[in-house]
């Protein structure tokens, strides 16, 4: 599979799925095993390099102060000392393992798009009129025309300015049906490293080499366009002050243990701080970080900043477009309606003979709807002998069939656009009952649309009745939608339908709010308005002239299929076009920041058991009634130390595939996630190191020399 | 509460209930008025005639909206002045009328009352009764008082304006809000609070020393003054510089069981009036109310705690003597006098009733922990409530993660700006403390302040400098701090306690003021919830515990488990 996704990759809740019932889902991400920790470890290593480690606080400090201890344990030796100094510079390295690894997870994706960016030749049409001339694709430039035919592979990213095309993307999106590419229209945009199916097309070129989308996708996907973001910057802040003010705590101790007589080695003191100091969510940070946007691409979203996934989690407004989205994208058949005079099971026949040579949707949908709820099951073409088919066209707007009768007689059945069928019927000699006529109205103002049933027998033509067509919501969009609500997100339906039928189909959806016959206008006011109320807002779409409402969202999802100026203009592009994606893409951003917050607070919860591990067995020598503080009975002053200095490293590794897969999100209440996650985090940071710590004591004990 | 131990059938436990019982319905009553006049005060469009005077005569415009720098300028610039102005009394007290013959104070002496004075902290140096005279403790000490209280109020309501504001970037004026702080609430109270003082027999006169001889023939000199009026103000302002050097233990500041009860009133007063005033301001009481359940749940444990410690003695030499009464009044016990001193340890008040390097080793710790937890649980008027506000910030901002948002508190988001502004003031007050007394350790004289040895001194010492640098000026006692050093050490630390986290809150007011406020919704972290109440007292507690706890544990905590 040549796609950016990784094996194993569960997908939850995709479009094809029912979305959500009542049970909630998980965000779910690739597995993760430990061999990657193994394949890792050279990366983690080359990150020792000081200009790498300075931009971590946290780690810098662990660093140095592993620098500063070895010096030490050089000029001082003794077993006590030595196991410190490797714990240290293990820490070091366990903190550079995470980032190391959740960057190896890109790289393996970056390395087949890289086959898709590699150069190709390309047919360039000079200005004017001249012959094209044949060139590299690296030296296209935005505004070049090229030629692209069936069997050739797309240059560069641009536009189709002419002809069509049938292209095969699954190069880019994983997708291996091929799509139509034209010129004009919201179906225009080509991308480089894409392949022609058939035809011939023109496209002008919109990127500048080595700017494309795959360029960008691959930038992405290794991490190297990673850029910290506004709340990462903010929790950074927050861990170096944490860290200064331990700093200050063990700086300031040292007079005081000489006061109480008991002076501390510097060892010791190094060890103290490096317990102290938030080091398991500073050597997480960033692979949370980039395990985030790997969970997005591994859904074939790609997020062009971290901001944008950040916004994600924040967002209040949820603007949906009606189809596709909310509904199945076609209309169905709901119900059958019979004219005066008519029998039911009468009607349903005539609507199926009619709908057999039907193969639009609708059509499909007749068929189906007759044989559920009348019992009349399609007949095959050879059950009918004699019979001709007339097939659905845009023209006629009708479909039917010509069944010989008894004699030489000809009973032709149709079915079609009310306008349509009524016009035949009166052709045909017949009268349109005014029943008929206002079923049709009502069916048309509760937003759905009427389809008429008729037949001739010899030149006899009557009604026989209406089929009701409606949208569909698709099952499980009203769980989703209260879902949504709980989690405090406001869903707006965005729909060229006009109020009624709007209304009628939110009510039967649950969203929360309308906006009916929308123009592109009215969607970036309805932006605006939301935003000017504090909210954030998250949209998805295609069309050029969604361009301006994608860029004002704080979170605009284009599709893959769309425009190169709707791409141009949100900050996401999904690549499967999925519209339901936009409620996956705000539970990503929220689990991102639930599990900044999760390991920040188990993080610093841990330090309260390290305390009761360090502290005693620094001072019991002078204060031996300090033992009491040794609630966890470690064996020894040097085994406590070690103790938890090996359970401070350990853990950062343990949690890396927390970190990578992010921590358990149930779309709920901020209260209930709240409760939950302080009960697990918060609380399990305490209960959890003296558990760790005390097992690691029973080991450690047993060397010489520090037991 | 004398007259109820003459019948003689209430027992310490039943007495010492009923006068908190008695504290806790006063508080009920009053906060929820007191509060409400608070923010209707501040947040007023009119003018009194005496506070358009005074504008006319500071030469402001009363109806000014700056924004922070222009606020922060003001308070710095009027602090300075306070302080020189003081220092100067000070120093020329001999030229003065009403001197009773007391002559200039010794240079840093004067120095640490200045700067203790203006930062709130009142910590003492001097001996009242012996350095000062009258002139200097009405006008300029009480008058310090009331405004150092002032400007305290002014800060917090500067930060909740910037809370509540729509992005206008303005904070309210600083003058006006000093003028009105005084005006309208510490100068009414004040006398009020002087009338109840002076009716449970608190002294106010103007006469000085008087010689007496007592019954058993010796000569006694006992110094009267305007005391009721000073003690009101001292409470109310949780300033807590006393007339006498004895402070509150003192007959004529505290003559009985009553007063003393009064007295234990008005210094929490307004730090718990101010939640109901942030819930009024920002128009939802539940927010007000969540930070008064974290501020009382706070001060109601650490009660517990030291009463339970001093009535059960703890400790070799108590159990010994069978009570801890070693360092306390009789006519208070250990029920009041651990009441008066959690609560005066708590609002960065530091008046005392009894000696605190006295209490139990647990009892001394707490009341050391109680410091330096920051002032927040209620805090001085003013800084508690803005302290408070800022660690609300800090646990919005892991809360807030944990529910998958970027956080935000009251509809203000916490980024990059803020949490930095936050950061930094977490760490001020620890630095000027831990600092202090690894710089007194270092050196042989300095160590010589402490009159004890062992885990003992060391919390003399931790004492000292965590009532200086967060602005308590409570006293263990035993610690000579009436050295060059000490006095300009600690009057440094009084300095960076109170300033620089002060500026900080100003700016995090502008950076606030700024924003156009978000709408809550079920997605937004609950701020007015139990949960929340929960985890934030759990922030305030594991901030200063994770700061402090290998001080801690080398001074009483070493102490106590001997």
């Amino acid at each position: 599979m040549s796609t950016p996704t990784l094996p194993g990759t569960s997908t939850p809740a995709g479009p094809s799925e029912p979305a959500g019932t009542a049970a909630p889902h998980r965000v779910a991400s690739g597995a993760f095993s430990p061999r990657q920790l193994v394949a890792s470890l050279p990366d983690a290593l080359r990150k020792l390099d000081p200009r790498h480690l300075v931009k971590t606080p946290v780690m810098f400090v662990v660093a140095v102060g592993a620098a500063l201890s070895t010096v030490l344990a050089v000029s001082d030796p003794s077993v006590f000392a030595w196991v410190i100094v490797v714990w240290l510079w293990i820490t070091v390295v366990f903190a550079n393992l995470a980032e190391a690894v959740a960057e190896g997870r890109g790289r393996a994706q970056a390395a087949s798009l890289r086959k898709v960016s590699s150069e190709t030749s390309a047919r360039r049409l000079p200005p004017g009129c001249g012959a094209e001339e044949n060139v590299r694709s690296s030296e296209l430039r935005p505004g070049d025309l090229v030629v692209v035919e069936a069997g050739q592979t797309v240059p560069g990213d641009g536009d189709v300015v002419e002809g069509v095309a049938s292209v095969d993307e699954s190069a880019i999106t994983g997708e291996s049906a091929p799509v139509i590419r034209e010129s004009g229209g919201d179906r225009s945009a080509v991308t480089g490293g894409t392949t022609v199916l058939s035809d011939r097309i023109v496209v002008r070129i919109t990127a500048k080499p080595g700017e494309s989308f795959v360029d960008r996708m691959i930038a992405l996907v290794e991490g190297s366009a990673r850029q910290r973001t506004p709340n990462e910057i903010a929790l950074n802040i927050l861990l170096a002050s944490l860290t200064l003010v331990f700093l200050l705590a063990v700086v300031t101790l040292q007079p005081m243990a000489v006061y109480s007589g008991r002076p501390q080695s510097v060892v010791v003191l190094v060890a103290l701080l490096v317990c102290l100091i938030p080091t398991t969510i500073g050597a997480l940070l960033s692979a949370i970080g980039i395990a985030g946007m790997d969970r997005l691409v591994q859904r074939n979203v790609l997020a062009m900043s971290g901001r944008a996934v950040e916004a994600a989690g924040d967002v209040g407004t949820l603007l949906l477009d009606k189809t596709g989205t909310i509904t199945l994208g076609n209309r169905q058949a709901h119900e059958l309606l019979p004219a005066p005079g008519v029998d039911e099971a009468e009607l349903a026949d005539a609507a199926q003979l009619s709908s057999l040579a039907d193969a639009t949707p609708e059509g499909r949908s007749i068929v189906v709807l007759v044989e559920a709820h009348h019992g009349l099951r399609a007949r095959a073409e050879g059950e009918l002998p004699g019979a001709t088919f007339v097939p659905f066209t845009a023209q006629t707007r009708m479909s039917g069939v010509d069944l010989p009768t008894a004699g030489d007689g000809v009973r032709q059945v149709r079915k079609g656009a009310a306008a349509a069928v009524t016009r035949w019927v009166r052709a045909e000699g017949g009268e349109v009952p005014a029943e008929v006529g206002r079923c049709v109205e009502e069916v048309s103002t509760a937003g759905g649309t009427p389809l008429v049933v008729a037949e001739s027998v010899r030149g006899q033509a009557r009604v026989l009745g209406v089929v009701h067509l409606k949208d569909v919501v698709k099952e499980g969009m009203r769980e989703r939608f209260e879902q949504l609500r709980a989690m405090g997100i406001r869903t707006v339906m965005v729909t060229g339908d006009n109020e009624r039928t709007a209304r009628a189909i939110a009510a039967e959806a649950g969203v929360d709010d309308v906006l009916a016959e929308a123009t592109p206008e009215e969607k970036l006011a309805l932006i605006r308005q939301e935003q000017s109320g504090g909210r954030l807002v998250a949209m998805m779409g295609d069309g050029t002239n969604d361009a301006p409402a994608l860029a004002q969202a704080d979170v605009g999802v284009a599709m893959n299929t769309g425009t190169s100026a709707a791409k141009e203009a949100g900050n996401m592009v999904d690549l499967d076009s999925d519209p339901t994606k936009l409620i996956e893409i705000v539970e990503i951003g929220k689990q991102l920041l639930i599990t900044r917050g999760a390991l920040t607070t188990f993080s610093i919860a841990n330090d309260v058991a390290k305390y009761f591990a360090i502290i005693p067995a620094m001072f019991v020598t002078t204060f031996p009634q300090l033992d009491r503080l040794n609630v966890m009975r470690l064996a020894t002053p040097e085994s406590a130390i070690v103790s938890a200095i090996v359970f401070n490293a350990l853990v950062i590794v343990a949690l890396i595939p927390l970190a990578l897969r992010g921590v358990r999100y149930r779309p709920s209440s901020a209260a209930a996630l709240l409760r939950r996650n302080i009960l697990v985090y918060g609380l399990g940071g305490v209960l959890v190191p003296f558990v760790g710590i005390k097992l690691i004591d029973l080991l450690v004990s047993t060397i010489p020399g520090i037991g | 509460m004398s007259s109820l131990s003459d019948a003689g059938s209430l027992s310490d436990t039943a007495a010492g209930l009923l006068q908190i019982g008695l504290l806790l319905l006063l508080l009920a009553a009053v906060h929820v008025p007191l509060g409400d006049h608070i923010a209707r005060t501040m947040t007023s469009s009119r003018h009194l005639r005496v506070e358009r005077a005074a504008y006319r005569l500071l030469r402001v415009d009363a109806d000014a909206d700056t924004r922070w720098p222009t606020y922060a300028l003001s308070v710095v610039g009027f602090s300075t002045v306070s302080i020189l102005l003081l220092y100067a009394f000070l120093r020329l007290q001999g030229f003065l009328p009403l001197s009773l013959g007391f002559g200039a104070m010794e240079q840093t002496q004067a120095w640490n009352t200045a700067v203790s004075f203006v930062t709130n902290t009142n910590w003492q140096s001097y001996s009242g009764e012996s350095a000062l005279g009258h002139l200097v403790q009405m006008a300029g000490l009480t008058v310090q008082n009331f405004l150092s209280a002032a400007v305290g109020l002014a800060v917090a309501v500067a930060l909740v304006r910037g809370l509540v504001s729509r992005g206008t970037s303005t904070i309210g004026s600083f003058w006006v809000d000093l003028v009105r702080s005084t005006v309208r609430v510490l100068l009414p109270l004040a006398l009020l609070a002087a009338v109840l003082l002076l009716l449970t027999g608190v002294v106010q006169n103007l006469t000085g020393a008087t010689e007496y001889t007592t019954l058993a023939g010796g000569s006694q000199t006992i110094v009267g003054g305007p005391i009721a009026s000073q003690e009101a103000i001292k409470e109310l302002g949780t300033n807590g510089g006393g007339f006498f050097n004895a402070n509150s233990a003192h007959p004529f500041e505290n003559p009985n069981a009553v007063s003393n009860l009064l007295e234990v009133f008005l210094l929490l007063v307004i730090p718990f009036s101010l939640p109901r005033a942030f819930g009024t301001m920002v128009g939802d009481h539940r927010q007000g109310l969540t930070i008064l359940a974290v501020m009382g749940g706070l001060w109601g444990a650490s009660l517990a705690v030291t009463t339970w410690a001093e009535t059960h003695a703890l400790g070799t030499v108590p159990q010994a003597v069978g009570s801890a009464m070693e360092g306390k009044e009789v006519r208070f016990g250990e029920w009041a006098s651990a009441l008066f001193a959690t609560s005066t340890t708590m609002t960065s008040t530091g008046a005392v009733n009894s000696f605190h390097d006295s209490y139990t080793a647990l009892g001394g710790g707490a009341l050391l922990l109680n410091m330096m937890l920051g002032e927040v649980t209620p805090g001085g008027v003013g800084s508690g409530l803005y302290g408070m506000l800022v660690l609300a910030i800090l646990t919005v901002f892991l809360g807030g993660l944990m529910v998958g948002r970027t956080p935000e508190y009251l509809g203000k988001k916490i980024r990059q700006r803020e949490i930095t502004l936050v950061a930094l003031y977490i760490l001020a007050t620890p630095f000027a403390l831990l600092v202090g007394v690894a710089v007194a350790l270092s050196g042989a004289s300095t160590r010589s302040a402490m009159l004890n040895s062992g885990p003992h001194g060391l919390s003399e010492l931790l004492y000292a400098f965590a009532s200086a640098a967060n602005n308590n000026g409570s006293a263990f006692a035993g610690f000579g701090a009436n050295t060059p050093f000490y006095n300009t050490a600690l009057g440094l630390a009084m300095l960076l306690g109170r300033f620089v986290p002060l500026l900080l809150v100003l700016a995090l007011a502008g950076a606030f003021a700024r924003q156009r406020p978000a709408d809550a919704t079920t997605g937004t972290l609950p701020t007015s919830s139990v949960t929340f109440a929960g985890l934030h007292a759990a922030v305030v507690l594991v901030v200063a515990g994770l700061t402090f706890f290998p001080a801690l544990s080398l001074g009483p905590l070493a102490e106590a488990l001997a």
